[in-house]
């Protein structure tokens, strides 16, 4: 086996690795959203350190090949790939932070009536899905299921949409809701997000294998 | 639009049963630079020795199909006048050992019995010799054998001993294989200086050369024109497998 092919083998395992922590984030983050679990929520802030780590840990790696091995056509497409895919699975790993510091601040659980008008829940548990569909299409190197990402970001999209309506009208009959309502619009914006970074994952997936550029570009088509 | 100078059509080459270029079609563009790289007897160098009837100087060496210059047979031209259009700088610096520097760039009007006023000669020497960057290196010392300079400008002798003939089209065979990395970047630099005024086919092992130097790639692999297209498409979104695995480091 060629030397850049170890090399970039153990940099796919690396990747890997660094998907299945910020995957645990964000579903440890749904979990202490879920229980309201303060703990858990302060492992989730405690483990962000070990992201960034990895995140840097991948780019320099990502580095080091470039510099050695002049990587060109598979290789150089998986390279850029990479690059991009750590640093949205960094900003993923910011996302569950973000949303487990909420749970530590919060003073109390978020009402069921609110949790359900919001459609909060399925979003979140669809981003998670998301994510772990990315992973799987990564490992596999499955560029069908990396396009159903695409799909199912338009659903985070239209739950964040209607979010402010829906927040809006649940006030006028709950006016005492005001602060869970601005916390559950906090975490349903990064949610949101989370689908953004997850969708240029999967476009990153299918440029690498397939070396087609779909950013910016209707995906169904 | 590019307008081709060079246009193969169901080339063929072979040495007595040995059949080493297999059926090549390919049209090379004027004014640029093309790299012709494969593993080692993919048939590139005989190839390349084809375009200007080098090839048939080896005994036992036949051909077939079209080679054309300028959509003008090149095998139904005199070999001299196709050697004049097609210069050649092969892998070692060869400049004359026995010859001065200035005498090795005019080297290719002697030996064809060109018989040249000395006014124009030393127009010819300085102009070549400038258009290879080495003339600033040299012009004080035109008259000391060109087996004194450094590798990397001999090699730079030996291009423009080349470029003094005024050919349409250079053939270059690995022409940096046996050079330093400051002079194979220097001679790189030189290609697209070149570029305006001849076309280049370079044949180099070196795969990042090819990627530097070339705006188009050719890929030979057992005889066969593999895959032929933009040196960027190439290097980075290969069509055949043959060449991804080749230009990966993939290939057994």
């Amino acid at each position: 086996m060629a030397q850049i092919e170890t090399e970039l083998q153990a940099l796919k395992s690396e990747a890997v690795n660094m998907w299945t922590l910020v995957n645990s984030q964000l579903s440890k983050a749904q979990q202490a959203f879920l229980t309201f679990d303060k703990d858990l929520a302060r492992e989730v802030v405690l483990k962000e350190e070990r992201v960034n780590g990895n995140e840097l840990k991948i780019d320099r790696d990502c580095e080091n090949i470039f510099a050695l091995f002049c990587p060109v056509a598979v290789d150089l497409r998986f390279l850029l790939a990479i690059l991009k895919i750590n640093t949205n699975l960094e900003r993923i790993g910011d996302y569950a932070e973000g949303i487990a510091k909420y749970i530590i601040d919060a003073d109390a659980p978020f009402s069921d009536e609110m949790l359900k008008v919001t459609r909060i829940l399925p979003m979140y548990e669809e981003a998670v899905n998301m994510l772990e569909d990315t992973q799987t299409a990564f490992e596999k190197e499955d560029t069908i299921l990396a396009r159903r990402v695409f799909k199912k970001d338009d659903v985070l999209d239209d739950i964040n949409k209607s979010s402010h309506d829906v927040i809006e009208k649940h006030l006028k009959d709950h006016p005492g809701d005001v602060s869970q309502a601005l916390w559950l619009l906090s975490i349903i914006r990064r949610l949101e997000r989370v689908g953004d970074q997850t969708k240029n994952i999967a476009e990153e997936i299918i440029f690498y294998i397939e070396a087609k550029v779909l950013k910016h570009r209707n995906k169904f088509v | 639009m590019e307008s081709t100078i060079i246009k193969s059509r169901g080339f063929n080459a072979s040495f007595g049963a040995n059949h080493v270029v297999k059926n090549v079609n390919i049209d090379i563009p004027r004014n640029h630079i093309i790299a012709v790289m494969g593993p080692s007897g993919c048939g590139k160098t005989t190839y390349l020795r084809c375009i200007n009837r080098m090839h048939e100087l080896i005994p036992g060496a036949t051909s077939s199909g079209e080679m054309l210059l300028n959509e003008e047979d090149v095998y139904k031209m005199h070999p001299i006048f196709v050697r004049l259009k097609i210069g050649m700088v092969f892998q070692r610096p060869n400049p004359f050992p026995n010859l001065s520097i200035y005498d090795n760039v005019i080297a290719g009007y002697k030996l064809n019995g060109i018989k040249l006023a000395k006014a124009e000669r030393d127009r010819i020497v300085e102009h070549s010799l400038t258009r290879v960057a080495l003339w600033n290196e040299v012009k004080d010392s035109l008259t000391k054998k060109g087996s004194f300079l450094s590798g990397g400008q001999q090699q730079r002798l030996c291009i423009a001993r080349a470029v003094a003939m005024e050919p349409e089209v250079i053939l270059f065979d690995e022409p940096t294989s046996a050079l330093d990395p400051i002079s194979t970047s220097t001679v790189e630099e030189l290609f697209h200086e070149l570029k305006a005024n001849y076309t280049l086919i370079v044949v180099t092992h070196n795969m990042q050369q090819a990627a530097r130097v070339s705006d188009k790639t050719a890929f030979f692999y057992l005889g066969e024109l593999v895959e032929y297209d933009e040196t960027k498409i190439m290097f980075t979104n290969p069509k055949d497998n043959r060449t991804q695995n080749y230009i990966t480091g993939r290939f057994s």
